[in-house]
């Protein structure tokens, strides 16, 4: 974390969310517990949820970005599902970030539906924290 | 930016002291037995891998059923001895293809498999009566084993020739996995169904494989990978006994399965320190007496979260060093990732170099000439016993807390999990665990990923939906539906053994969702306690 600021996402509230069927849900919890960490309030939304509960919830919820978590291969889809829905319930403005396993090549469909940034398990956490302090700035 | 590597940590991941050296006095038992012989230490055969080879097991599916036939035989023709199926998430969660939240997932982690005829595809000129077939499945394991059953009918195998695993271990799924589906007393009560019903009519397939592997992979450390999946494993002898099984009996065919990581000495220790743990709760707590009923018997995989994308080659080094410690550490089964699993399905090519890598340990290093040679070892005795006590103690934490399924059904579990997983990532993040590649050694231009880019075919989700609806079409409508009703009214009924009702449905071309879909109904859906 960077040393002038202790909590880099105070007062951001943050949906980390599970989309689709994939039930590896480390990633998303350690992310959640690296964002609380930085001072965010986040919101977890558990397994198996649909790209519309997704975005009901970050609508209702208020949040200031939504974080997907994806390895099961379906991210393309999925992500493409959860930004067409936030638009339907008028949240298109809000910053998407996707994590996961995600292959290089994929990376820039991802960029082109508006993704804000893609990060993967060998990205430190810091990293991570910064790049949605900046976003959410 | 390359930060400062150290030599090697005094501490193995699992957070053991390790001395600089290891003398004779070190170690509390001089004598680690005999292998084959209570409590098996040093092994469960007294030949080793002289009396047999372990069997090269390569986890593998993806697409339509032909797709995935295509692979196994190429894994067979190669020289692979057992098949491992991997299915597809709307398989493993009880979804047809169909349905709205399975589309996008259709055969992208593994094969899709929603019915017999699937199923029939699927082991096309495959030899059931000689291949053994393990199923990484959980939620929905009691159906795939009955469409196995049902396969094997078809082709005129008899049942009791059989031979292969299910995982059938929806405890961790709860926990580290998550393709659950109902609450956690109706899928013990699955669990239980399937493992009496195949002691009997199955006798040479093992209907349980009781895995850690995933609490692993998921961040714990090996001494809790091992204490949790102990922990599960009795809590299923238990279940079993409740339901009248015969401990003698069924603990002949309760088989595990775990990760193995790269600290060589931890994991070949923690087997060791597995089946001598094992044995003895058996016979102290069990009063189990066949020396067949306390061997423990596992699998491995090699890789998973051990493996990174940067530099991806260097996985074929890390897999290398892993399957050594499981041979080493006398595992029946190996299964090695391909360097390229760190970001994608594996192709023939990463495929392949991951079964050479068993292949050429097996037949030109000369590791598994003699059983346990690592026995007799100060430190490997010293750690041993070590791990032992370590795990002990984690089992006695959950004990403490309430129980297996206390802990899971509060999350904490889940917690503790995702707690040590952030450690972990902390550690690796400040540079105080060396991952090469990642966080030292980087290139400054670094290019993740190299090597083939697999690519699933774009019409494979298309192709299993339309002949999911042929199947719809052609087959008798009737009768699917009494062999439903008749699953469902069994079901409502706790002491029914369900397996012949989910073989019929299949032989009627009943589909997995269909399946589900009634048992939900009378069961109910498990709801996840989110924990952090």
């Amino acid at each position: 974390m960077s040393a002038g600021n202790v909590s880099p996402l105070r007062g951001k509230r943050i949906l980390i969310a599970k989309p689709g069927l994939d039930g590896h849900d480390v990633g998303a919890k350690v992310i959640s517990l690296a964002l609380r960490d930085a001072g965010a309030e986040v919101i977890y939304t558990g397994l198996r949820k649909t790209p519309e509960y997704v975005a009901r919830v970050a609508t209702e919820e208020g949040v200031d970005a939504v974080g997907l978590s994806l390895l099961s291969g379906s991210h393309k889809e999925l992500v493409r599902d959860v930004m067409q829905q936030l638009e339907s319930f008028r949240a298109g403005a809000l910053p998407v970030f996707v994590g996961g396993t995600i292959p290089q090549s994929d990376r820039e469909y991802l960029l082109g539906l508006g993704v804000k940034e893609v990060f993967t398990a060998d990205m430190p956490l810091d990293h991570i924290v910064a790049a949605l302090s900046r976003a959410l700035a | 930016m390359d930060y400062a590597v150290p030599g090697p940590e005094p501490q193995t991941p699992s957070g053991i002291d390790i001395p600089e050296l290891v003398t004779a006095d070190m170690t509390r038992s001089s004598d680690p037995g005999r292998p084959g012989q209570y409590p098996f230490t040093r092994g469960i055969f007294p030949d080793g891998y002289r009396g047999r080879l372990w069997t090269f097991r390569q986890y593998s599916g993806f697409g339509t059923a032909e797709d995935s036939n295509q692979r196994y035989r190429f894994l067979l023709g190669q020289g692979q001895t057992g098949l491992s199926v991997a299915l597809d998430l709307p398989t493993q969660v009880g979804l047809d293809p169909v349905d709205s939240m399975a589309r996008p997932e259709i055969g992208k982690v593994g094969v899709s498999l929603s019915n017999l005829a699937e199923a029939e595809v699927l082991f096309n000129n495959i030899d059931l009566g000689r291949i053994s077939t393990s199923f990484t499945i959980n939620g929905t394991a009691a159906i795939i084993y009955a469409m196995y059953i049902a396969v094997a009918d078809k082709m005129g195998v008899p049942r009791h020739r059989l031979t292969g695993t299910i995982q059938n271990d929806i405890l961790k799924e709860y926990v580290a996995r998550g393709t659950w589906i109902f609450p956690v007393g109706p899928s013990m009560r699955l669990i239980c169904d399937t493992i009496l019903y195949s002691n009997e009519v199955t006798p040479r397939f093992n209907p349980i494989s009781i895995a850690g592997a995933h609490v692993r992979d998921a961040g714990a450390t090996a001494v809790e990978e091992l204490g949790y999946t102990l922990a599960n494993g009795l809590t299923y002898v238990d279940e079993l006994k409740r339901r009248g099984g015969d401990v003698e009996k069924f603990a002949k065919r309760l088989s595990f399965f775990f990760y193995v990581h790269m600290d060589l000495f931890e994991e070949v220790c923690k087997f060791r320190a597995a089946r001598r743990i094992w044995a003895r709760l058996l016979k102290t707590r069990y009063g189990v007496q066949d020396s067949k009923a306390l061997a423990f018997r596992f699998g491995v995989v090699c890789g998973g979260s051990s493996l990174v994308a940067p530099q991806p080659y260097n996985n074929i080094v890390r897999v290398t060093v892993e399957t050594m410690a499981a041979v080493l550490g006398g595992a029946q089964s190996i299964f090695t990732c391909a360097f390229d699993e760190a970001f994608q399905i594996p192709t023939e090519f990463s495929a392949e170099i991951a079964l050479r890598t068993q292949q050429i340990i097996a037949y030109e290093s000369g590791i598994g000439r003699t059983v346990d040679p690592l026995g007799g070892s100060y430190f490997v005795e010293y750690l041993t016993g070590r791990m032992e006590e370590e795990t002990l103690r984690v089992m006695q934490e959950i004990e403490d807390y309430g129980g297996v399924r206390k802990a899971i059904e509060d999350g904490w579990l889940q917690m503790r999990i995702a707690r040590r997983a952030f450690d972990r990532k902390q550690k690796i993040d400040s540079g105080a665990t060396t991952v090469v590649g990642q966080n030292a050694f980087r290139h400054t231009d670094q290019k993740d990923e190299v090597g083939a880019v697999f690519a699933l075919d774009p019409q494979a989700a298309g192709n299993v939906v339309r002949k999911y609806e042929e199947v719809l079409r052609r087959r008798d409508a009737a009768r699917v539906d009494e062999t439903l009703t008749c699953l469902q009214s069994a079901a409502a009924s706790d002491d029914v053994n369900l397996i012949p009702y989910l073989v019929d449905c299949c032989h009627a071309y009943a589909t997995v969702g269909e399946m589900v879909s009634c048992l939900k109904e009378v069961w109910g859906e498990f709801q996840e306690p989110v924990r952090l």
